[in-house]
């Protein structure tokens, strides 16, 4: 069986995790009412992880171009252009999603200091009539992405127990 | 009854104001007062809306000078409505109690060409406490500029009580800033 590279596998499944927590820490932090302590350190450390997130997907991506992953398994052609089409919009949601919430960040007048140690450049200023249109884009992508990741694991899971080929096994640790 | 007394002292202020040559008019869509604090180590600038301010300013006799702040703290500007809503609540400004913030100077000093060293007393939540800062003056198009930054720390006025406390969320140190342009 050819595997994905150690590399790629370790990015996919680090990714994956920083992803799903971001993501859950997201929808709780937006949840908490008012002004507390806990809602701050929330939206800290979400923007944490999104930034994470951002600059290990530029590696992953520049990993992806510099090495060939594995050759396509048997699978009709449909199947081969849906998974196709769906790993360039997840690598594509990678980016837009960190993007989308960095820029929300800013657009509300709130610098993105990772870990609390430095302060990323702002590439836009505070902007009243951008913040809502940035919140709404950083929402639907989001979304979009949850849908994704989900449709993503059940055809691995799909591919792994009832086609029972190699399509999950070559990404496993 | 009551207005009578009050229009002969408005009427008194205003000859007051009037006898001194060197009152100022300010010009409060040319001013801005904000104040800078860190949280989480997250720089946040955030401006009050309302304030008015009051200079006596002759460059001639800058030791003679007067200055008085008077904000409206529920204009507290963080750019979300709800957070503006939860810094008016007690923990925080108790704008409910203490509506207004103030500044009035005992001193002014010069401190060299377009410099001045102001003394006076803040009153933020109730609290006074004596400052000093300094202060700088430029003329530009017939009207004087005056910036200045008051360095604070904000639990020396109470302000972010209980779990609020902890500087480690927010930052003690906050900087009112002004920028005030005056005629």
């Amino acid at each position: 069986m050819q595997r994905y590279t150690k590399t790629a596998i370790a990015l996919h499944w680090l990714i994956a995790l920083l992803i799903i927590a971001a993501f859950l820490l997201g929808l709780n932090m937006v949840e908490i009412k008012g002004f507390t302590p806990t809602k701050l350190k929330y939206f800290s450390w979400h923007k944490w992880l999104g930034v994470t997130v951002l600059g290990l997907a530029a590696i992953r991506l520049l990993w992806r171009l510099l090495n060939k992953p594995p050759a396509a398994l048997a699978m009709p052609r449909w199947q081969h252009l849906a998974a196709e089409g769906m790993h360039h919009l997840l690598y594509l949601l990678m980016f837009a999603v960190p993007v989308s919430g960095y820029l929300y960040s800013y657009a509300a007048g709130v610098p993105v200091v990772y870990l609390g140690l430095f302060e990323m450049p702002a590439v836009i200023g505070p902007n009243p009539e951008l913040k809502p249109v940035l919140k709404t884009v950083h929402y639907v992508l989001t979304m979009t992405m949850a849908g994704a990741v989900l449709a993503h694991a059940l055809a691995a899971i799909k591919h792994h127990l009832i086609d029972r080929d190699n399509t999950l096994k070559r990404m496993l640790p | 009854m009551k207005t009578l007394p009050k229009i002969a002292l408005v009427t008194l202020l205003g000859i007051t104001l009037a006898a001194s040559a060197a009152a100022l008019k300010t010009d409060p869509a040319k001013s801005t007062v904000s104040a800078t604090f860190k949280q989480m180590n997250v720089p946040i600038d955030a401006k009050f809306k309302q304030f008015t301010v009051a200079i006596d300013y002759d460059a001639a006799k800058p030791d003679a000078s007067k200055a008085s702040v008077e904000i409206n703290i529920a204009s507290f500007d963080l750019g979300d409505p709800e957070y503006n809503k939860e810094v008016t609540k007690k923990e925080w400004f108790n704008a409910a109690q203490f509506p207004k913030a103030s500044f009035v100077s005992s001193a002014i000093k010069s401190a060299g060409a377009g410099k001045l060293n102001v003394t006076g007393k803040l009153t933020i939540k109730g609290k006074t406490a004596d400052v000093t800062f300094p202060l700088t003056v430029k003329a530009e198009g017939g009207k004087q500029i005056f910036e200045g930054a008051l360095p604070i720390k904000r639990l020396a006025y109470n302000i972010g009580e209980g779990e609020w406390k902890d500087t480690s969320m927010v930052a003690d140190d906050v900087i009112i800033k002004f920028h005030v342009t005056a005629q």
